[in-house]
């Protein structure tokens, strides 16, 4: 009696969660998938008319499209962001990782960007990377004083300003920045996290065998780091494949389409105009793919050597 | 003779360490700094004055708050902080509610199907939920939420994090605690709230104060499910209505992004530590 008492009080607390995750966590990854096969569009979604099933169309559609083949494109180009993000982070917390006056200051402020909307950032970064902006302004005072020196010696540089969301050549890897920006304190954190759980006597048993601190870093140091640089690149990879806010609020994809994502094309299918939701669920899942096989490697390429495992 | 050496070798060292903290500083800041300075530029007091004119307009001459009353008079922001209030407040509140129930019968209760619950919960973390989107917008439809301060809510209340945040509090309170609990005839319901719950208060907070700000600033899942209701939008949405609305005006647009700001540098200002401690990183 009183077991199962227990019992349906276990599933009585438990009930809110499951009934939501089930239906708005797990629910979707099952119907997202059949919704692939299927021609669901605005017409279901108004009325009750059920969608029809269409096989393996969306696929040859999506496959066909160049739009899709720029997104997974430009999906791949912004995992770039991803080593110079992992390093700057690790090089970051290994800076505040001392006891220095003011310290807890400089790591605070390095995670305010972290708390940043996505909005905001794009209200701020928006100024910054305009013609008249403050990246402009900082260029051309490099440049002025660059060309004082090659004054010198006859030369001359040139620099004309240009917006750099405007520019199909550098809008990339503007927002690239952004998500650096607002990336590198999170994973400073975490790196943190983990440089502290190292024993000091390893680092100091280094340093008296006469190894240089950046001896120490690398050989020491990183091996121990290797799962939070695994944990720390993977979540950083799969945000990087999967990344679409950061486009919309800055360039919606634009200009000439050199900031569509993959995800992009999922949205503007989605949302764009014809609420086409068969398609977008079919590159959805093209997608899911590809981040699938993209942890994989991540994982294979981050695993320990064994043949170093053993050394150590 | 070798003593001073290695002070100066130290202070040379120290002085190179500051530097690189204040650019790093300066680089994670600057945006910040320059779009407080502008929303407290008084742009009447001289003609043509420019947010671009550097570095002058980093530091305003006249300082003035009327771009904050501006733009609360030419752009309805009273609405869409009320709606950001109401949105958060709702999201804190069903996370807390929903993760501090689930956590109980998974941290001290013995029954059937445990395991397998607390596995399928953990398994969101790692489900394909990029396009989950679009599946819920279709069943908020159905349901009748889409479009409403609920149907942004409840989608987003039980995750994970919260769960397994809950559930680590609750392990830490000893088992005898719960035992001398229900000698005296406590129901389990009055041992979650008279016990578990005053104990695990710091956690609570914890949560709390992340899905405050996460639900805040969040972008992407309110402006979907307000697509068809741009009235109950956030600031967080509205914000890039803004943007383009008074596009004319970047003195205003900087007053609104620091409206938004302020209220997150202030809680994180109080609660940096729960930040700090990588918490977050736990299981996210």
């Amino acid at each position: 009696m009183r077991k199962s008492n227990t019992i349906i009080l276990a599933y009585a607390f438990l009930a809110p969660a499951l009934i939501l995750m089930a239906l708005f966590t797990f629910y979707p990854v099952i119907y997202g998938s059949w919704l692939g096969f299927t021609d669901y569009s605005q017409k279901n979604l108004s009325g009750e008319v059920p969608a029809n099933f269409v096989g393996l169309d969306n696929f040859k559609t999506v496959f066909a499209d160049e739009l899709f083949r720029t997104g997974i494109w430009n999906s791949l180009k912004y995992l770039l962001v991803v080593p110079m993000l992992q390093f700057a982070s690790l090089g970051v917390a290994v800076l505040v990782n001392r006891k220095l006056p003011a310290i807890t200051f400089f790591r605070a402020a390095y995670y305010v960007p972290v708390i940043t909307s996505i909005s905001l950032a794009s209200v701020m970064w928006d100024w910054v990377y305009s013609k008249d902006g403050v990246l402009n302004w900082g260029l051309k005072f490099i440049v002025g004083v660059l060309n004082a020196v090659a004054s010198i010696f006859g030369g001359k540089l040139e620099f004309d300003a240009f917006g750099w969301l405007n520019n199909p050549d550098t809008a990339i890897w503007a927002i690239m920045l952004v998500t650096f920006w607002r990336g590198f304190g999170y994973y400073m954190v975490l790196y943190l996290g983990g440089l502290q759980a190292i024993p000091l006597e390893l680092e100091e048993a280094a340093r008296l065998d006469g190894a240089t601190p950046s001896q120490t870093f690398w050989r020491v140091t990183v091996p121990l780091m290797r799962p939070t640089i695994l944990l720390c690149s993977l979540l950083s990879t799969l945000a990087a494949i999967r990344v679409l806010e950061e486009i919309i609020v800055f360039t919606n994809g634009g200009p000439l389409n050199s900031t569509y994502t993959s995800l992009m094309y999922v949205y503007s299918k989605a949302f764009g105009s014809k609420f086409a939701f068969g398609t977008a669920s079919a590159a959805g899942l093209l997608i899911a793919i590809v981040g699938f096989f993209l942890s994989y490697l991540n994982f294979k390429l981050t695993q320990e050597p064994p043949d170093r495992s053993r050394k150590a | 003779m070798t003593r001073p050496r290695v002070n100066t070798t130290r202070s040379i060292s120290s002085v190179l360490t500051y530097a690189g903290l204040i650019l790093i500083a300066l680089f994670a800041l600057f945006p910040f700094l320059w779009t407080l300075a502008i929303s407290l530029t008084d742009k009447t007091v001289t003609s043509g004055v420019s947010i671009y004119d550097f570095p002058g307009s980093l530091f305003p001459k006249v300082v003035t708050l009327n771009n904050f009353f501006a733009v609360f008079r030419d752009f309805s922001l009273s609405k869409y902080l009320w709606n950001s209030v109401v949105i958060s407040g709702l999201s804190v509140i069903g996370t807390l509610l929903v993760s501090a129930l689930a956590a109980y019968p998974l941290s001290k209760l013995e029954f059937p199907g445990r395991n397998i619950i607390f596995t399928a919960i953990l398994s969101t973390l790692v489900l394909p939920s990029e396009t989950s989107f679009i599946v819920n917008v279709i069943t908020l439809n159905r349901i009748g939420l889409l479009g409403t301060y609920w149907g942004v809510v409840i989608p987003i209340i039980a995750t994970a994090f919260g769960i397994f945040l809950m559930r680590q509090a609750y392990m830490s309170v000893p088992d005898a605690l719960l035992e001398a609990a229900r000698m005296d005839g406590a129901t389990e319901l009055q041992i979650l709230f008279r016990v578990m719950i005053p104990l695990s208060i710091p956690s609570l907070t914890a949560l709390g104060i992340f899905t405050l700000v996460n639900t805040w600033n969040s972008y992407f899942w309110p402006s979907i499910a307000l697509i068809f209701n741009p009235e109950l939008q956030p600031l967080s949405v509205a914000m890039l209505q803004l943007k383009s609305q008074l596009n004319h005006d970047p003195f205003n647009i900087a007053a609104g992004a620091m409206i938004m700001m302020i209220p997150v540098m202030v809680i994180f200002a109080f609660a940096q530590r729960f930040f700090m401690r990588g918490l977050e990183g736990a299981v996210k």
